[in-house]
């Protein structure tokens, strides 16, 4: 063992299999992210990878994973993007929250639907009033008799319109500390007691995220995830993963994009002035860069290292991406004033939630700061 | 695809760490101290770091540019006050030229603004040409335009050191009437890849270095955001600065993941692609040090902005680093023309 980036036999083979399959089966929807036609297909590219065997890579079979090295999904971004194929569907966060809270009865009834892209899953866990103050939330879990009664409001529920799920995070305990009062449960959201709403975000779309409302919905009691008082370590969980570009696959995503442009400018090079194309080598270099730090945090892996606060400094990294990602975007493809296609805008407005969703910008700099760098706490 | 580091390269990054932590300047004044800065040299010299890069009988070098890298981001970390880079850089440069190994310690020579090597006819006057990190060479290593292409290597005699930048390395201009002497005298032919391939290894060293001045840094500021009080408390207890060591911290760590590539894809990926590689880490290497060494000012508020405060001392090297064969913005253009946009000033 000594630092290689390269290839293993095994790699390479794996590759070579996958470029070939992707030749066929790339579903060709536009630019991620910013049309609501792509979330439109996004269930069918979900399937279509894990039926294929691409998808949960690194996952154990049981749930239908394939149980290989984490770096293997280094593989599977490099290869979407080169052939411009959508990103892996953004799930490991939630399949490591439920793999490391759940009991196996919930590991095995859940996980594999999860996996394979036919169960469709949200997540309820922010509220009106508890978006960084996440404890504060205030839904409640009541028991009554084999099931527990939901009361609540969520929102920034990523997928509600389509879900057949939710992860809900509800208090079952007032009587303790917030963090300790709080519960997890799989949520059926194909029953009365709830409403979902979809959100129009500042690019325009409409379908991927949603607010939801419970007002007596229902779920038996052994669909609790970990046990009751675990909904704050299984957020923390999932959180953490959430703010892993590893776990996500954005790179895939950005270094598509980032292709996209190179031939805009390559095809009329005199368009562009000299500060836009600079935008674009920072886009470059950054996406770079990440796909550069996820090899190096999945090698980590390799050792049975799991990230803790880490996962804040990778969650900045890839905002920091992200979002000269859209610049580059929004200098190349332009805001296209009075234009029907409206791509490069979009891309470029959507960029500006990554330093929101999963943990601000500013909670992460918190978490290095105190748990990372041990600054003292104010 | 594993990038961890094997347990010797982790042993030998260990090893450089406690030189430099043992020997190394820990306060500006200690830059003045010649006992201690002769003690840490005679150190490096008998680690053999500074000849990981010579031929073995095969051509190849000792190590691989990995473990030079290693060598490389300790000793900025530590501000090490001891030839390393301008050695390591003379011995590839002869390296892969096919020239024996420097009977003398030897640098290499550049133009003034360090973007490149100084390249002159054999036997003409060098005219402006700077040698980096040229603490006891006594000549630096130059290039000439080739009959056909490509270059051949020849060297220059040193002056006296100039204005000093980076406090904790010598720059020497060379004698302006010094001819430019061919190496052995004989040519000793340098390919345009092999030159790509000296300027790859050129790029991932100086952003390890990078890298390597930056984490001593953070950990300077960290330190003193601890102990400082105002308003009754450690300033690092109050978010604003909190804020600004976190980001400082996370430029690192994005740093530090591409250097490790650059440095692994000079021995690894063809020559162009090597290049690249450098580029895209030293183009956001460049960048976030500034940034970074400007931030360890910033925590420490006024003193930072005395002689007397380490800040400045890492910000310096920084600049020295950061400016050798190219800036962020040279290797930007340089990233750009990988990507087939643009004409890159000094592509090779």
């Amino acid at each position: 063992m000594r630092v290689e980036f390269g290839d293993s036999p095994e790699e390479a083979a794996f590759r070579t299999e996958l470029r070939a399959w992707l030749v066929d089966n790339n579903p060709g929807l536009p630019a991620s992210s910013t049309s609501d036609e792509y979330w439109a297909g996004q269930a069918a590219w979900h399937q279509a990878l894990y039926d294929a065997g691409f998808f949960g890579l690194s996952w154990p079979t049981d749930i239908g994973g394939r149980a290989l090295p984490s770096v293997y999904d280094v593989i599977l971004d490099d290869e979407l993007a080169a052939a411009g194929a959508p990103p892996r569907p953004s799930l490991g966060y939630l399949v490591q929250g439920i793999l490391e809270h759940g009991n196996a009865d919930v590991r095995s009834r859940f996980l594999p639907g999860i996996v394979n892209g036919r169960d469709r899953w949200c997540q309820g866990f922010s509220e009106p009033d508890a978006g960084s103050d996440l404890a504060a939330l205030r839904t409640r879990a009541e028991r009554d008799g084999d099931d527990y009664v939901i009361t609540g409001h969520k929102v920034w529920t990523s997928y509600s319109d389509v879900a057949d799920w939710c992860l809900v995070l509800a208090r079952t305990d007032h009587d303790v500390p917030k963090h300790k009062g709080i519960s997890a449960f799989r949520v059926s959201m194909r029953q009365p007691g709830i409403e979902q709403r979809p959100l129009k975000m500042i690019n325009g779309i409409t379908s991927e995220f949603g607010e939801v409302t419970f007002d007596g919905a229902r779920v038996p009691a052994s669909d609790m995830i970990g046990a009751p008082g675990e909904g704050w370590r299984l957020a923390m969980t999932v959180v953490s993963h959430e703010r892993e570009p590893g776990e996500l696959g954005y790179v895939g995503r950005y270094r598509k994009i980032v292709k996209e442009l190179g031939g805009l400018v390559r095809e009329h090079p005199d368009r562009y002035s000299s500060e836009q194309v600079r935008d674009l080598g920072w886009a470059i270099v950054g996406s770079e860069m990440l796909r550069l730090h996820v090899c190096r945090r999945l090698s980590d892996r390799l050792d049975g290292v799991v990230h803790g606060p880490d996962g804040s400094i990778d969650k900045l990294l890839m905002t920091e991406v992200e979002q000269a990602v859209g610049h580059a975007s929004l200098a190349i493809g332009g805001a296209a004033h009075g234009a029907h296609d409206d791509t490069w805008l979009r891309v470029y407005l959507y960029s500006r939630a990554q330093s929101v969703m999963g943990g601000t910008s500013q909670v992460q700099r918190n978490l290095i700061a105190t748990r990372i760098l041990e600054l003292p706490t104010s | 695809m594993d990038v961890r580091l094997s347990p010797e390269q982790q042993a030998l990054r260990d090893s450089a760490a406690q030189v430099v932590d043992r020997l190394g300047p820990h306060a500006v004044g200690e830059l003045d101290d010649a006992e201690r800065a002769a003690k840490l040299d005679a150190a490096v010299d008998a680690s053999g770091w500074r000849e990981l890069r010579t031929a073995t009988d095969d051509g190849t070098p000792w190590s691989s540019a990995v473990e030079a890298a290693l060598v490389a981001e300790e000793l900025s970390r530590g501000l090490a006050d001891a030839p390393y880079l301008g050695p390591t850089l003379a011995a590839e440069l002869r390296r892969l030229a096919g020239a024996p190994s420097a009977a003398a310690p030897e640098t290499i020579g550049l133009a003034p603004d360090l973007s490149d090597l100084t390249c002159r006819p054999a036997g003409s006057p060098v005219g402006s040409s700077l040698a980096i990190d040229a603490r006891h060479a006594t000549s630096a290593l130059v290039l000439v335009p080739a009959v056909g292409g490509g270059h051949t290597v020849a060297r220059v005699t040193l002056a006296d050191p100039g204005g000093q930048v980076d406090l904790t390395r010598t720059t020497v201009a060379a004698d302006p009437a010094a001819a430019v002497v061919p190496l052995d005298g004989a040519d000793i032919f340098l390919s345009p890849r092999a030159e790509t391939r000296w300027t790859a290894l050129g790029l991932a060293l100086t952003s390890a270095e990078l890298v390597g001045t930056m984490r001593g840094a953070v950990q300077l500021a960290t330190d003193y955001a601890k102990e400082r009080r105002q308003y009754g408390r450690p300033i690092g207890s109050f978010q604003a600065v909190q804020h600004l060591l976190a980001d400082a911290l996370v430029a690192v760590e994005g740093a530090s993941s591409v250097a490790l590539h650059a440095a692994w894809a000079v021995d690894a990926l063809p020559a162009d692609e090597a290049l690249a590689a450098g580029a895209v880490a030293k183009a956001y290497a460049a960048r976030a040090a500034r940034s970074v060494c400007e931030t360890a000012i910033q925590v420490h508020g006024g003193i930072g902005n005395t002689w007397e405060c380490l800040a400045h001392v890492h910000l310096r090297r920084a600049l020295l680093s950061g400016d050798l064969l190219g800036d962020a913005g040279v290797n930007l253009d340089r990233v750009l023309a990988h990507h087939g946009i643009g004409d890159a000033r000094g592509v090779r």
